[in-house]
């Protein structure tokens, strides 16, 4: 027990990297059994993470679990693993869609062994980010997550795979070149990689002393942007989110839940770990410019779902509707920086990104399990499904809710602490979200309608088309999401309290 | 440590060389026999040398043997490794094994194989040997004129190897032109080399090419600013710099898969080696003086390189311009004099010698097969060579200066270093990063994972064989192996920066 | 009079006149078909000899000998080794040659030109001088010409004889001068008779002008080398290997004693000239060796380029330069040499000169190609062979000397060497022989010439690593000379 209280974190972090590289010896014809390990190891860190998460003070401020390892010692860089309130939620985010979207693939029949072994590799790409506490750590766990996304898109998606895996590439490698930059302009000024030694040093900085032939602030302004812009791409906020409507709509279903789940929430991620205490000063000052993007994602995401008729790509739009809601409070946070507002709109946002990470990939798989039944996603060609599939139907309509933000489901509880926490800062801007909040319900409950409502579509209702019902294993894979949704909708304490104290000690 | 190490390593390859001319040469087996044999037990003895230096926990020069060769005009046959040097005689072990290997010889007419080395295999593989000795010659020699007699000998085989092995469309024209362009470098850095010594013997009385002795030769400031020039640049054609890098690409194209591997591998990093050792160590102020035209000739270097690369349809031209970006990265780190720079252009010669060397060999193996280096003509090859095809892939992720490779632990200091003289040359040479990026992904999903084109269907493809899968192995354990675990290598190179910062005055 | 100092001094060509001697009254009671084995006996006497003269015939202090007719030092007596060892292989490549291999004349010959150029090697007096020289040239001559069939030999003759006896009285008319405002004919008593301000700048101009005529065509230094291309592709090849060699070391052998020894004051002046010819001489024959199409001619413009390499050595005017000099010819004649043996084991099986006959070379015969490659890359300066060590050795001395200029001239020569070169390579590595397969055309070697080639090869190997011993004979022959 002790060994593994010490090295809780590293092992949550690598035991999916180990199993990918065991899988690697297993024969790849054995299809049965490359998942169900694939399955097995990647529960395997969700328990870990529940016995982190019990063992988890919330009273305490600062990192917990820290581990440091030597990594790269000529740059003073080492493998310094911690989590805090905020990351300790989207660890357990990770861990908990990484298995259900591996058991929700298991209908993957092409080249599964690779396909499973990419999945865990992802995952520690992703969990690196939220448990690294050193710059150049977080950066090449932010660019390794990269690659298996990169190739899941590439060689299981859809029809226009190469054209999205690319596009999703570039993007992000493009918005990390910033931040690549700026990293390494922090790393020659201090010496040090370590968010902890950073965190003081660079706020310490003496605002007069000319840095690069430039003042400390301007220095200051153009990092910011570099960082912001890297990490509104990964949000992605409009007008950077582009890539996003492709890629999800060309990944296969699983990648779609973490694309959506959780590798957007990176970019939020990045903005409370890194802009938000580096840049405290810029980040106020631009506030309003961030505001303003994350509303016009909220409206323009709604407006481009509801014109959608893609179910996937409607889902997909949805995504930069709700992710706008977490910039919104980012903004907030930004503007009103140390009051209880802040603190609120804080809250909000990273519930709401725990919150959009379980429904994101709830909505994804079910467009997911209907698209393998009836090979298309266009909306026009359903219709009238609900008496053919009644359970789905009404596992579909409980995730729009969700979705929607439907008081007494998990989706109101962050929206509502988002919207509470920016209007006294950002009156206008929270006041213009809230109507894109309404063609939030437009478009989704546009969508239910085109799928389950109106005249049947005979074309599903017998023959080889037949419809069938959703089966037991996609069950398994949505119920623990349609559980934690209404656990959360109702008492939301109990993540809210981890978050909030560090809400509270950070900003 | 008595053992003679570093002549032994040195010469075998000689040996080799002449044992297999003395077979005859019907015997093509034993020629191949012999040929690996001798490259195991180089790459052995340079591993040992290399684990050694590193775990010995040695500093400066080590394994120094000296021979009195011409006392009267102070030549002598003086080896020794640094940190810098230590892994550039490893990289030119591996690439010898991976070279033999790949070079084996396959033919089968049934399946229109004919990979490898076919045609006078016993004059191939003595030429490459000879190229061979003469590269770990320069590597370990610490006597300038020993460092010139062995750079040339590493020179004239590839013109033979290229001639006769080569692409018959280009390979006169590339073999003829490469061998002018590095015997004029060459020669220009002689009579560089031949005035510093004399300027020696005027200023300390001391008559020797004594590399340890020149070091202390106090040469005035305006000697060095007039000569660094010559010197540096002469050496600096071979590693490929721009604007005299043209020969390379050509080169690459021509050249059989053995010598592009080691062209690209090792003979480039036997220019950038030279330069920095004879001009940047020896003549410190002269290098400070024109750090800045280095630094402006490298950066455009690395982002002309990666735009033609970008553009280039032939997958070894794609290559070999990826190479002058890659090595442009070598000279940017150097033309930086701090530590980070150097640091960085250490680990860069070494990850690019492996991995552009990977890169060639499965371009090889592609060729080979298809006969073919269109990149529009190929595709499908994940199919038919999956193994090839992850190689590719790595090779690929180095390439792109993606975290966990050796290229990202090689590239992300020489950026820093950059960002210490001038940050907006890290910024334009960031843009290659995206560029390459861009190409790698493009080329590898046309290459490996498109429909495989019918013309190629009609050739009945065949996998790679075992020798080139162990081949790929080695080479990719290497990137892996740094990527992940630093500590590997940058010790080692830390040490012989150290030393170079010395000469250079702290600076 | 007659001391053991004496003997020792000319031991090596009191042998040689031995070996001729015995070359003569044997061959006659040889039958014809026996008769090639005179070029064992001219070889394996002069390695002899070579053996002979080492151990006994080593000098000492350099001292006068001979009424101060010739010097015995290390200088000429490097020389002499260097030209018996040219004269040996020369013979063993004369073997098998079909015209002239099987005709004693032409080994007696042969050695009675290594007796003149033994002796211009030592020659301390510009009459011995001149009588040596002659005696080199005139066997030469008839050499050249010696195929009489044939009438590009006997135009090699006579051109040759036409050029070698005009400028020899050229440069007879400049000894005249010497002797007429010096009063001596000992070159070693000049220096102090022609001292600065003895004589006037201009006449010592001429006097260097008309003296380097002569030395000059030996040298085929331009503008003196427009006998050269035409001599070498017409006389036999082995002669055109000796007189490519041998003969120009011969003439270094002279520049170097003559002028270091009896102008060291006139240095300035002289070396001007001579940097001004070398430049000259390294890029015109190079230049012109680029366009050629037969071999012969190839080797034979090379040639005329390397006389320009070996006097930036001399134009250095130091005891380095002349050991680099001493040191280059070394290198060169063993590496010359092994050139035209290759191109004679060529011709010899296939008749053809052209560098496009040389197409499949080195699959109908490896090792020659493989010798060829030495021979090749040894001229163009490539390491590990001779010509890589010599060419660095003289750059070091003209560098030293502070003749930067002239040193870059060397290396841009060499880049263009190395274009023809190798693009002489590329036949025989590269190219096929046209719709014919190589396996049945193979290029047998003979004895002589496999032994030949062999030494010559380890040869070049060997000055081009363990340059040591080489060079510390070389420098100590040039210690002479201070």
């Amino acid at each position: 027990m002790d060994f593994l209280s010490t090295h809780l974190l590293s092992l949550i972090l690598f035991l999916p990297t180990i199993a990918a590289l065991v899988m690697f010896f297993l024969p790849s014809g054995e299809t049965k059994l490359l998942r169900w390990f694939a399955f097995s190891a990647s529960l395997i860190p969700f328990v870990l993470t529940l016995v982190l998460w019990s063992n988890f003070d919330p009273d305490k401020t600062g990192f917990q679990f820290q581990e440091i390892y030597p990594w790269y010692e000529a740059l003073n860089s080492s493998l310094h693993l911690g989590v805090d309130g905020i990351s300790v939620s989207m660890v357990l985010l990770t861990t908990l869609l990484t298995p259900l979207a591996i058991l929700a693939s298991f209908s993957v029949t092409d080249r599964v062994k690779p396909y499973m072994m990419l999945f865990l590799f992802l995952e520690t790409g992703m969990l690196g980010v939220f448990m690294a506490l050193d710059l150049l750590i977080f950066f090449v766990f932010w660019e390794i997550g990269l690659v298996p996304m990169y190739f899941l898109i590439n060689q299981w998606g859809s029809a226009n795979k190469d054209y999205a895996s690319l596009k999703f590439m570039i993007y992000t490698m493009g918005g990390s070149l910033g931040l690549l930059l700026g990293i390494q302009m922090l790393g020659v000024l201090f010496g040090t990689y370590d968010l902890v030694a950073l965190y003081e040093r660079w706020n310490a900085l003496d605002a007069g002393a000319p840095l690069l032939g430039m003042t400390v602030h301007t220095v200051k302004t153009i990092a910011f942007w570099a960082f912001t812009i890297a990490f509104a791409i990964k949000v992605p906020i409009w007008p950077f989110h582009t890539w996003l409507p492709d890629a999800h709509t060309e990944a296969p279903t699983a990648g779609s839940m973490l694309l959506a789940g959780v590798l957007l929430k990176l970019g939020a991620y990045g903005f409370l770990r890194l802009v938000l205490p580096f840049y405290p000063l810029e980040a106020k000052m631009f506030a309003g410019a961030l505001a303003f993007l994350a509303v016009a994602a909220i409206v323009f995401g709604a407006f481009a779902a509801y014109g959608q008729t893609d179910f996937k790509r409607l889902v997909a739009y949805s995504s930069i509707n709700h992710m706008g809601f977490v910039v919104l409070g980012i903004a907030a946070a930004a503007a009103a920086a140390g009051t209880a507002d802040a603190h609120i709109a804080m809250n909000g946002a990273v519930l709401q990104m725990f919150n959009h990470g379980l429904s994101a990939a709830g909505m994804f798989f079910l467009v997911g399990v209907i698209y393998e039944r009836t090979h298309t996603r266009n909306l026009e060609e359903f219709g009238g499904l609900f008496p053919l599939v009644p359970v789905y139907g009404g596992i579909l309509i409980f995730m729009s809710m969700a979705s929607l933000g439907l008081p007494g489901l998990n989706g109101f509880v962050s929206e509502f602490l988002v919207v509470r926490g920016a209007y006294p800062v950002l009156k206008i801007y929270t006041a213009v979200s809230m109507l894109g909040l309404l063609f939030t319900g437009a478009y989704i409950l546009k969508g239910i309608a085109k799928v389950l409502h109106g005249p049947v579509n005979e074309h599903w209702a017998r023959g080889e088309h037949k419809l069938t019902e959703i089966n037991t294993r996609e069950i398994f894979v949505v119920v623990p999401l349609m559980v934690l949704i209404l656990v959360i909708g109702i008492w939301p304490a109990w993540i809210l309290e981890v978050i909030n104290k560090a809400v509270v000690a950070l900003f | 440590m008595n053992f003679p190490i570093l002549s032994v390593i040195t010469f075998l390859p000689f040996v080799g060389a002449a044992i297999m001319l003395m077979v005859p040469a019907d015997r093509k087996t034993e020629v191949r026999g012999i040929a690996l044999a001798t490259a195991i037990i180089d790459l052995l003895l340079s591993a040992w040398l290399y684990v050694q230096y590193l775990l010995g926990g040695m500093t400066g020069y080590q394994f120094i043997e000296t021979y009195n060769w011409l006392p009267a005009l102070g030549i002598s046959l003086k080896f020794g490794v640094d940190g810098m040097s230590a892994p550039l005689v490893l990289l030119t072990g591996i690439v010898m094994f991976t070279g033999v290997l790949i070079s084996w010889g396959v033919y089968d007419e049934a399946h229109h194989i004919s990979a490898g080395i076919q045609d006078r295999p016993r004059e191939f593989f003595a030429f490459l040997f000879l190229l061979a000795g003469g590269v770990f010659g320069v590597f370990v020699s610490l006597d300038l004129f020993m460092l010139f007699f062995f750079y040339e000998i590493a020179v004239f085989p590839m013109y033979l190897l290229i001639a006769i092995w080569g692409w018959v469309k280009t390979r006169e024209y590339a073999a003829m032109k490469l061998t002018l362009y590095l015997f004029i470098g060459s020669v220009v850095a002689l009579v560089g080399a031949l005035v510093m010594y004399w300027a020696q013997y005027q200023n300390t009385g001391v008559l020797s090419f004594d590399m340890l002795l020149m070091e202390k030769a106090n040469f005035s400031a305006a000697f060095q600013y007039a000569w660094f020039l010559p010197v540096f640049f002469g050496f600096a054609v071979l590693g490929g710099i721009w604007p005299f890098h043209n020969w390379s690409p050509d080169g690459h194209v021509a050249a059989p898969t053995a010598v592009s591997m080691f062209h690209a591998g090792v003979l480039m990093k036997l220019g950038a080696f030279a330069a920095l050792r004879v001009g940047v160590m020896l003549l410190p102020e002269g290098a400070k003086q024109w750090a800045w035209l280095i630094m402006i000739f490298a950066a455009v270097a690395v982002v002309y390189g990666a735009y033609i690369a970008f553009v280039q349809p032939d997958l070894k031209y794609m290559i070999g311009f990826s190479s002058v970006s890659h090595m442009g990265l070598v000279m940017l780190g150097i033309s930086t004099l701090n530590y980070n720079g150097l640091l960085g252009a250490g680990i860069q010669m070494f990850s690019h010698g492996v991995m552009t060397a990977l890169f060639f060999a499965i371009t090889g193996m592609i060729y080979d097969r298809s006969h073919t280096r269109q990149i529009p003509e190929l595709g499908g090859m994940a199919k038919i060579m999956p193994f090839a095809a992850i190689g590719f892939i790595v090779g690929g992720l180095v390439s792109m200066g993606m975290p966990g490779f050796s290229g990202f632990v090689a590239e992300f200091p020489i950026f820093m270093g950059v960002w210490g003289r001038q940050w907006f040359v890290a910024v334009v040479a960031s843009i290659s990063i995206i560029i390459t990026a861009a190409y790698i992904m493009r080329n590898i999903r046309k290459v490996f994972f498109s429909p495989l084109p019918e013309k190629l269907a009609e050739h009945h493809l065949t996998d790679i064989t075992i020798l080139d899968k162990i081949a790929i192995t080695t080479l990719c354990l290497f990137m892996i192996g740094i990527g992940i675990f630093p500590s590997m290598m940058v010790p080692m190179i830390s040490k012989g920066v150290e030393n170079i910062l010395r000469l250079l005055g702290g600076a | 009079m007659f001391t053991p100092v004496m003997f020792a001094s000319i031991l090596p060509e009191i042998l040689i006149l031995v070996l001729a001697i015995i070359l003569l009254c044997v061959e006659p009671f040889w039958k014809e078909d026996q008769r090639r084995n005179a070029g064992w006996l001219t070889a394996g006497g002069l390695f002899a000899i070579i053996i002979v003269s080492l151990l006994f015939g080593q000098p000492g202090e350099p001292v006068a000998v001979l009424g101060g007719m010739i010097r015995f030092d290390w200088l000429g007596f490097f020389f002499k080794i260097l030209f018996m060892f040219a004269a040996a292989v020369t013979a063993l490549l004369l073997m098998d040659h079909e015209k002239a291999g099987q005709r004693g004349e032409a080994y007696v010959l042969l050695l009675a030109s290594l007796l003149g150029m033994n002796l211009m090697a030592v020659s301390a007096d510009l009459v011995m001088l001149y009588l040596s020289i002659e005696t080199a040239s005139i066997p030469l001559y008839i050499l050249a010409g010696f195929l009489l069939a044939d009438d590009r030999s006997t135009e090699a003759g006579f051109k040759y004889l036409l050029f070698g006896t005009v400028t020899s009285t050229i440069m007879l008319y400049g000894f005249s001068l010497i002797f007429g405002f010096a009063g001596t004919t000992n070159i070693y008593q000049l220096s102090e008779l022609l001292g600065t301000g003895q004589i006037s700048t201009l006449l010592a101009f001429s006097i260097f002008a008309l003296v380097l005529v002569g030395i000059g065509f030996k040298l085929a230094i331009v503008p003196f080398q427009f006998w050269a291309p035409d001599v070498y592709e017409g006389s036999p090849t082995p002669v055109a290997g000796f007189l490519s060699t041998a003969s120009k070391a011969a003439g270094f052998a002279v520049i170097v004693r003559f002028f270091f020894v009896a102008f060291p004051d006139f240095a300035p002046s002289w070396t001007v000239i001579l940097a001004a010819l070398s430049a000259i001489t390294m890029t015109v024959g190079n230049l012109l060796a680029i366009s050629q199409t037969n071999i012969k001619r190839l080797i034979a413009y090379s040639s005329v380029a390397h006389a320009g390499y070996a006097l930036i050595g001399v134009v250095a005017f130091s005891q380095l330069g002349a050991a680099s000099v001493v040191f280059y010819l070394a290198a060169y004649i063993a590496t010359n040499l092994l050139a035209f043996g290759v191109v004679m084991a060529f011709s010899r099986v296939t008749g053809l000169d052209d560098l496009k006959d040389y197409a499949g070379m080195s699959r109908r015969n490896p090792w020659l190609a493989l010798m060829m490659l030495a021979a090749f890359l040894s001229l163009a300066g490539m390491p590990p062979f001779g010509g890589f060590v010599a060419k660095v050795f003289v750059f070091v001395a003209g560098v030293q000397a502070g003749y930067v200029w002239l040193v870059i001239v060397g290396i841009l020569n060499s880049i263009i060497g190395v274009y023809y070169y190798l693009n002489a390579m590329k036949f025989v590595y590269l190219y096929r022989m046209p719709n014919e397969d190589e396996e049945n055309h193979p290029i047998p070697l003979s004895r002589p010439y496999a032994i030949a080639l062999v030494v010559l090869t380890i040869g070049v190997i060997l000055v081009g690593t363990v340059f040591a011993p080489w060079f510390s004979w070389s420098d100590a022959a040039a210690l002479n000379l201070f």
